[in-house]
């Protein structure tokens, strides 16, 4: 039984787990730290399965990069709706860059 | 659900998921302010998405089951042990070994989040990461053995460890009668991911 099991099922997956992976050994936080955050996060999750997983993972980043004062709220949420009006902007089958709704990127 | 807009002149144009929209927000932020390496994060999907698996934590107990003085060496340190194959977690966490046999079996879970040996094991399956493992392997850990098809005599002990961000574990299970013929690397291709999480045993020709 080694079925080849892709620990991650979209990209966005890999990427907040590496940036989470990426922040801890930069000493951004302590694993401890993580775990314990991550961990209150999944405790409101009855679901299984890698989405509601990295679901609640994205969320406890956001709330320790916010707590730790890495980024703010307000950061986070205006850098979202940038990237959704960006994708928006792009015309299917061209890659999607912040260039497309003209941010300016001063978070 | 958000009404596509088409006020643009992209008929066709794209759209993010939320989860996909706030991943990118981060790492334009985390990005911009130097918190984070484009680069990093890339080497570290890469070693996740494809270096690190099972097939490490496999030459380790087989090695384990070879070698008395690697075992010996696992029993006093194994975090050490562990390194000297080339096996090191990114979080410097302590690991610790896990025997079976002598009527114990052991059964390892994370009931906080889904604390594992990245190192040996790489990043652990779904049913690990998933509410009803880690509420039931702490609870009832012989009917969710069972669902895993790993039945034990009554006598067998089940010692179940709740992995911490500090501590993880392998398990190394027991070595299959009628392999006394094989070598290491004949041995790690029968060692099951599952085996060193405790909720496989080690079969010859399964």
């Amino acid at each position: 039984m080694r079925e080849p099991e892709t620990p991650f099922e979209a990209p966005w997956q890999a990427q907040v787990f590496a940036m989470t992976v990426a922040m801890n050994e930069a000493g951004a936080f302590t694993w401890t730290r993580w775990a314990d955050a991550f961990g209150a996060e999944l405790q409101n999750d009855k679901a299984s399965g890698n989405a509601v997983y990295y679901a609640a993972w994205l969320r406890a980043f956001v709330r320790v990069l916010v707590e730790d004062g890495h980024a703010t709220s307000q950061e986070v949420e205006t850098l979202t709706a940038d990237w959704h009006a960006a994708a928006r902007a792009t015309p299917h089958g061209q890659p999607i860059t912040l260039a497309a709704v003209g941010c300016s990127q001063n978070a | 659900m958000r009404m596509h807009d088409h006020s643009h002149d992209h008929p066709h144009a794209n759209e993010l998921s939320d989860p996909e929209a706030r991943t990118r927000a981060l790492e334009t932020i985390l990005v911009q302010k130097g918190l984070v390496d484009p680069e990093a994060i890339d080497e570290i999907i890469e070693t996740y998405a494809k270096r690190v698996g099972p097939q490490n934590g496999a030459q380790v107990v087989a090695r384990a089951w070879c070698d008395p003085q690697f075992a010996d060496a696992l029993r006093q340190d194994a975090t050490s042990a562990i390194a000297s194959m080339g096996f090191q977690g990114r979080q410097a966490e302590h690991m610790e070994v896990l025997w079976n046999g002598d009527g114990v079996h052991n059964m390892v879970v994370c009931t906080l989040c889904s604390c594992y040996p990245w190192a040996v094991l790489g990043l652990p399956p779904v049913w690990y990461k998933s509410p009803p493992y880690r509420a039931r392997a702490v609870a009832e850990p012989r009917k969710v053995l069972a669902e895993f098809g790993v039945t034990l005599p009554k006598k067998t002990k089940v010692r179940v460890w709740d992995s911490t961000a500090e501590v993880r574990y392998l398990v190394i299970p027991e070595r299959p009668p009628g392999t006394e013929g094989l070598d290491e690397a004949a041995l790690a291709a029968l060692v099951t991911r599952d085996s060193m999480i405790g909720t496989g045993i080690v079969e010859v020709g399964s």
